[in-house]
């Protein structure tokens, strides 16, 4: 059985590893044309790292920031889910929930979900949720900084550093055939949509459709 | 200027309603079989889109240039289990020697 202690520290090191890269997220942001203050105010208030590379992504690429933020709110939607699994764990009142909801995240609701004892689940998520939100802010904060001090961001790399942290985002869900097939139909249909439609609509549109089509194929129906 | 505040408002309260929601609803009501399903799929959906518009958009034109070169050494790191830190600046990295040359 697991000691309360090593729960702590494993937390503790997955709060470590994530909250780092905020300093990506910070250079990327403000890369993209956002300011310091909205990029520090993105990591303290939105704090789910996919939708605000998502967001500061398609603000980038010039699209509406009202579809950036429909996308990011799109990649937020496993976080209801996450909330529903650990919600039996945590026993929240009303209050506890709105102080709590704000730390259900993939990294908090791994650590903590799998735990045998309702109190290990509570440490686990607990000790994950905060040491990656003190983290990915203070690290947003010095990657904004630094971002913005070095001038124009093509000449870093910082535009293909962003694709490269979508795909690491996405790498755990290539592991599944169907997890390739949604990826790649996402991407074609997006490609496609490109030069037809305005910056962000063939992010929404390519992901709607692939997972669409993900919702009819079974796996063996096909040859 | 405005727009852009507008949507950090829409997606910070649209986030935190979604997180919040989870923690308070019952669990029977999103235990529909088509509703887990499609959440599974949203994530790898999307950022399949987003990779590809980041990789290849240039406005609404389509090209090919030093990014797709540091994605497919990005692609390499993952496949070699480099942590994501290091991966992504060593795209960049790729990306910033490539248009020195």
């Amino acid at each position: 059985m697991t000691s309360d202690r090593s729960v702590i520290v494993d937390s503790l090191g997955v709060g470590l590893a994530t909250g780092a890269y905020g300093v990506s997220f910070g250079a990327i942001s403000t890369s993209s044309g956002l300011s310091v203050l909205q990029t520090c105010l993105i990591s303290l208030l939105v704090f789910t790292g996919a939708s605000q590379f998502a967001f500061v992504g398609i603000i980038a690429s010039g699209g509406n920031p009202l579809t950036g933020s429909l996308t990011a709110i799109l990649l937020g939607s496993r976080n209801l889910f996450y909330g529903v699994s650990m919600a039996p764990k945590l026993e929240l009142t009303p209050a506890q929930r709105l102080a709590t909801a704000h730390f259900v995240i993939d990294e908090s609701t791994a650590m903590g979900v799998t735990r045998p004892t309702r109190r290990q689940a509570r440490l686990g998520f607990y000790w994950t949720g905060i040491s990656i939100f003190v983290l990915w802010n203070l690290s947003t904060a010095a990657g904004a900084w630094a971002g913005n001090a070095i001038g124009d961001p093509r000449t870093y790399g910082l535009d293909a550093a962003v694709g490269a942290a979508f795909l690491g985002l996405l790498w755990p869900r290539l592991a599944s055939a169907k997890g390739r097939l949604v990826a790649l139909v996402g991407a074609a249909v997006a490609l496609g949509l490109v030069p037809l439609t305005s910056a962000g609509m063939p992010i929404i549109l390519g992901g709607g459709a692939a997972v669409l089509l993900g919702l009819l194929w079974r796996p063996g129906r096909a040859s | 200027m405005t727009a852009l505040w507008g949507g950090i408002v829409v997606m910070a309260v649209g986030c935190f309603a979604l997180k919040y929601a989870g923690l308070s609803v019952p669990e029977r009501v999103l235990q529909h079989p088509l509703t887990v399903r499609a959440v599974e799929l949203i994530p790898a959906g999307l950022l399949g889109a987003l990779i590809a518009v980041q990789v290849f958009a240039d406005g609404t034109s389509v090209q090919v240039d030093a990014r797709l070169l540091a994605l497919g050494v990005a692609a390499v790191l993952l496949a070699l289990r480099v942590p994501f830190l290091p991966m992504v600046v060593a795209a960049a990295l790729v990306a910033a020697l490539a248009r020195q040359l």
